[in-house]
């Protein structure tokens, strides 16, 4: 348990984090630094991103899956980290 | 010869059964070959016949029914979570989120997410790998493509019955949007039914949400401003007026108020915050007695003041928080009398704010007329006027960064003006094939100016590059354009068509950049042809100085003749006498010459060449064939003469 706050803590110390949030493979976040009605909206919208994603690469390669997603916009960079069941989202 | 062999059948048989019978063959006529025809045919051998075995195919082009799309927003509600919890009560939400938080897949996903996620924020963070590289360099100078503008976008007069575009206007600042007039214009050809709206549009590219005013289908005509946005099928706004608009304008400094001038004289004030309905209109006793075709925003301390010309002949000057009453009024009376019905009517108006006193105004008559706006007197407030064109002048402007030279637009011509020559242009256009109907500079390039014509074409002109012909020209649409309006940025150009069609178009960047010395370059060729201009009116008045000082001293000599003009008739028919007498002296003199050349042989020089062939035009077109052979006869023996 302290692990997971120790590692969180230290990527939101990290120059440019805005925000974390680790959502489950519902997209329901677990836990998040930021605001509520954000963390909902971000998480609901990337796990929807992510799950098509997914799909594409499996759907090109069925070996392959999906790593690390980067969306950069004109304000800020999303980073994504999937996993089997949860996915990491740092802005 | 024929070969006719005749069936007979009796009446009474008709309908009978059919009954065949064998006969043997009867030899009804025989024709043998004839040699000789072949003598009337060429044998060709070999002969080529390709063959081909294919399946059959064919064209088929399908197109599908416009689909109307709308966007909306989706609002997101709080999903994922599991049956019996229900999201809204924090308790349940925060106890399912610490069962969570305790399973141990949860830790160890989160911590192998979390080495993976740290070491890209340090690549981030070490090294920006999306920073823009060579952005300092300069731009390489771009090969010179051929000229191109390509249609962005057509808005298309959403009612039923088609109404010119009369008027275009792009919105100061940057211009998103293009407020368009719609009218018809000709003569008592408007239904009761069409729709009096004119309309803004929108150009695409706003963040904001579109509103959609349901257009409202009365006798009302609508002003819609067309906006060119994500929907060219619906206009962002639309001005109702009480009578159509002939002309648009919207306020330099104040992109949200238009003004505009009606088909019945009438001047309304928009403001598009406030609504479709004009805030404010002139009232009839005062306006203008004829459709106002122009109608311009003025530089002034308030920035509320406008001025308006129409085909009564007035030009009438507007405050736009009172419109009841014009503030002041001038008639375009060339002698300076201010008699309305000596006036000429009015179908264009040019003010260039870095000149605020002085304004022009084109007449139906073809005249341009310079005023000054501060005279004391209405007879000093028409400075000069200016001769141009066969037909009214539907365009008027000034270059934009040669405030003396103008540019008018009338009949089948372009001309360009220079202030201080006032008997002709400095510049013409050919004669084209139709007839031109509005033009303007471009805002960025001061060589370049576009015009639109009646065959929907719409040119545009580079004097710098070509000037017999348009550098560009494009066919727009098949009907004909009526108006004309470019942005500020001088890209994009907006024209509009007889049946409703607002057209926008993007010029290619050799056309909207500014090049180098082109500044330079074009002064001194305003300077060139003005000197031109000067010269030939300074010749002109020499010639006419002689002519009249030869016409008095005849007339002191024959004191029978009669004072005052002879009718037209007698002195076309004394001016073809002059001509064919001189004419045919300069032939004897040419023919002895020749004589003399002929003997001595002598080479002749290039000027005198030349000379001749102006000679040999004027030639051929009077004489007979007979005198046009000896012309070539002795044309030839020059040649050969000069050959030598």
């Amino acid at each position: 348990m302290a692990e997971v706050e120790e590692t969180l803590k230290r990527i939101q110390g990290q120059k440019g984090v805005q925000g974390i949030i680790v959502a489950n493979s519902e997209g329901i976040p677990i836990k998040s630094t930021l605001d509520n009605s954000s963390t909902v909206q971000y998480a609901g919208l990337i796990h929807q991103l992510v799950m098509k994603a997914r799909s594409t690469i499996r759907d090109i390669d069925p070996q392959n899956d999906l790593t690390f997603m980067r969306v950069r916009s004109k304000k800020n960079e999303i980073m994504i980290a999937p996993d089997k069941d949860f996915f990491l989202i740092v802005i | 010869m024929e070969i006719v062999h005749v069936y007979s059948k009796l009446r009474s048989e008709f309908g009978r059964q059919c009954l065949f019978s064998d006969r043997p063959a009867e030899l009804l006529l025989d024709l043998p070959p004839d040699p000789s025809l072949t003598l009337s045919f060429i044998q060709k051998s070999p002969r080529d016949q390709a063959v081909q075995a294919c399946w059959e195919t064919s064209e088929h082009q399908v197109n599908t029914e416009r689909f109307e799309t709308t966007s909306c927003g989706i609002n997101h509600m709080e999903g994922g979570w599991p049956k019996d919890i229900n999201p809204a009560e924090m308790e349940q939400t925060i106890r399912v989120r610490k069962k969570v938080e305790k399973d141990e897949s949860f830790i160890n996903s989160v911590l192998q997410l979390g080495s993976v996620m740290e070491h890209c924020i340090r690549q981030n963070n070490a090294v920006d790998i999306y920073q823009e590289c060579f952005e300092d360099e300069e731009v390489v100078e771009e090969i010179q493509e051929p000229p191109s503008a390509k249609t962005v976008n057509i808005f298309r007069d959403p009612n039923e019955i088609k109404r010119t575009v009369t008027s275009l206007s792009w919105q100061p600042d940057g211009g998103r949007k293009l407020a368009v007039a719609y009218s018809c214009l000709e003569f008592q050809k408007s239904s009761k039914d069409i729709s009096l709206d004119s309309y803004i549009w929108d150009i695409g590219g706003s963040e904001r949400p579109q509103i959609d005013l349901t257009p409202h289908q009365d006798q009302y005509v609508h002003c819609t401003m067309f906006s060119v946005s994500e929907n060219p099928n619906r206009p962002e706004m639309m001005l109702k007026p009480t009578s159509p608009l002939v002309c648009l304008d919207y306020n330099p400094k104040d992109s949200h108020t238009l003004v505009g001038g009606s088909y019945n004289g009438q001047i309304a004030f928009w403001d598009t915050r406030k609504g479709n309905q004009p805030v404010e209109f002139s009232s009839l006793e005062h306006s203008h007695r004829d459709p106002v075709y122009k109608i311009i925003w003025l530089q002034s301390k308030t920035g509320t003041d406008a001025f308006s010309a129409s085909t009564d002949g007035q030009v009438l000057w507007w405050d736009v928080r009172k419109l009841a009453e014009p503030t002041e009024c001038l008639v375009l009376d060339p002698s300076r009398e201010g008699n309305l019905d000596q006036a000429l009517g009015a179908t264009s108006l040019e003010f260039e704010p870095t000149m605020p006193t002085k304004f022009m105004v084109g007449t139906e008559q073809g005249l341009v007329i310079s005023c000054n706006r501060k005279a004391k007197t209405p007879a000093e407030k028409i400075v000069c006027t200016y001769d141009s064109h066969h037909g009214p002048i539907y365009a008027l402007q000034r270059n934009p960064f040669f405030p003396k030279n103008f540019l008018t637009v009338g009949d089948w011509t372009a001309r360009i003006w220079s202030e201080d020559i006032k008997e002709s242009s400095i510049m013409c256009t050919k004669y084209q094939m139709s007839y031109l109907t509005d033009a303007c500079w471009s805002p960025v390039r001061p060589s370049v100016f576009f015009t639109v014509k009646m065959d929907g074409v719409l040119d545009v002109w580079d004097i710098l590059f070509k000037q017999s012909d348009p550098t560009l020209s494009l066919k727009v649409c098949d009907n004909s354009l009526y108006s004309l309006s470019v942005q500020d940025n001088g890209r994009l150009v907006a024209c509009g068509s007889q049946l409703g069609e607002a057209t926008l178009l993007e010029i290619c960047s050799g056309l909207s950049n500014l090049q180098k010395n082109e500044k330079s370059l074009l002064a001194a060729m305003f300077e060139r042809e003005s000197k031109r201009e000067k010269i030939l009116e300074a010749r002109q008045r020499e010639v006419r100085l002689k002519e009249r000082s030869r016409s008095e001293q005849s007339r002191e000599e024959e004191a029978g003749r009669e004072e005052g003009e002879e009718d037209p008739k007698q002195l076309i028919a004394r001016a073809e006498s002059d001509f064919y007498s001189l004419v045919e002296a300069e032939v004897k003199r040419r023919e002895k010459k020749d004589e003399v050349m002929k003997v001595r042989r002598k080479k002749k020089s290039f000027s005198f060449g030349s000379f001749n062939s102006v000679l040999t035009a004027f030639w051929s077109f009077i004489f007979q064939e007979k005198d046009i052979c000896e012309e070539k006869d002795v044309k030839d023996e020059e040649q050969r003469g000069t050959s030598e």
